[in-house]
């Protein structure tokens, strides 16, 4: 199983990722950091492949990607 | 726990001061990720520039030297003269090096310096309020040509890469793009083939990057990314445009 590790201090909830995943496991949070921003956050619910399509589009480096 | 994507060691734990989807982000990654791979991390020498991508040296784990605005190339030339082993790379923006740097940047790729610079280009000059730079697109906006960029007054934009592809002294010159994942793994291999040019001692390389700036084009990054495969690769074309063997 895929597990997608996004750091929300990092993230500016840019939404690149978000439209770039074929997969559209990724969405925009409700969720606010301390920059105020609304960070983006990986559905579980979801399939992900591990394409790290996220991990290429993203221009903070906030996305870590891990296999178990 | 297998990793299947971490972050690289050669970037620092800082978090970037660039806007939201802002191209400068993907490219320093990309740096870190081509010096941890090549195993230069001791070797690698960075030139900063003046502009959105001075304070990489914030970023990237190397050591790294300010040069004045536009002087990237001559700093670099004079640091690879006394180290030759090193890898020495400068990275500058448009304004960098198709305004100011234009003599330094020029005559360092004129004599061959064994340098490689990194080239951003996203048609503007982001840091100071997105004034038209010479790589400005005919008929773009800018705040300094708010009808457009017209040719008759304001000339065409700059092809660094075809102007340096016919001098003698570069051997690796090629365009790339942050605008989709595909396109950012062809930025990384670029990346890698113009060091490793320099580390063969072939010439001077340079690989120019058309980057995003999402808020001096204000547009959302999605469709800076778009406007940069759609419109901007028009006027750009991507591609090796010179490469000797």
């Amino acid at each position: 199983m895929i597990e997608i590790k996004i750091d929300q201090e990092r993230c500016k909830g840019c939404s690149l990722c978000v439209e770039f995943c074929p997969k559209k496991a990724l969405f925009i949070s409700e969720k606010l950091n301390m920059k105020g921003y609304f960070v983006a956050a990986f559905d579980e619910k979801k399939e992900c492949t591990g394409c790290i399509s996220c991990v290429l589009v993203c221009p903070d480096v906030a996305i870590e990607v891990y296999k178990n | 726990m297998k990793k299947i994507y971490t972050r690289p060691n050669a970037l620092k734990d800082t978090h970037f001061h660039y806007c939201p989807g802002c191209g400068h982000g993907i490219i320093n990654r990309i740096i870190a990720e081509v010096i941890d791979e090549l195993g230069l991390r001791g070797k690698a020498i960075c030139v900063a520039p003046a502009g959105c991508g001075m304070l990489i040296y914030n970023y990237l784990d190397i050591d790294t030297l300010e040069s004045a605005h536009g002087r990237g190339a001559a700093v670099a030339t004079g640091i690879k003269r006394v180290l030759p082993e090193n890898l020495i790379f400068s990275y500058q923006g448009d304004g960098d090096l198709a305004a100011i740097g234009t003599a330094e940047g020029f005559h360092a790729a004129n004599r061959g310096e064994l340098i490689t610079v990194i080239f951003v280009n996203n048609g503007v000059y982001g840091m100071t309020g997105g004034q038209m730079a010479p790589t400005t697109l005919k008929e773009q906006i800018t705040t300094t040509t708010p009808s457009g960029r017209n040719p008759v007054n304001a000339g065409y934009p700059v092809k660094v890469c075809e102007v340096f592809s016919v001098l003698d002294g570069t051997s690796y010159l090629e365009r790339v793009a942050v605008s989709s994942p595909a396109n950012i793994k062809k930025t990384k291999k670029a990346i890698i083939k113009a060091f490793q040019h320099q580390l063969n001692r072939t010439g001077f390389s340079l690989v120019e990057i058309l980057s995003p700036c999402p808020t001096n084009w204000k547009m959302s990054p999605l469709e800076a990314f778009k406007w940069i495969d759609e419109v901007m690769t028009k006027q750009f074309p991507l591609g090796v445009i010179k490469e000797v063997k």
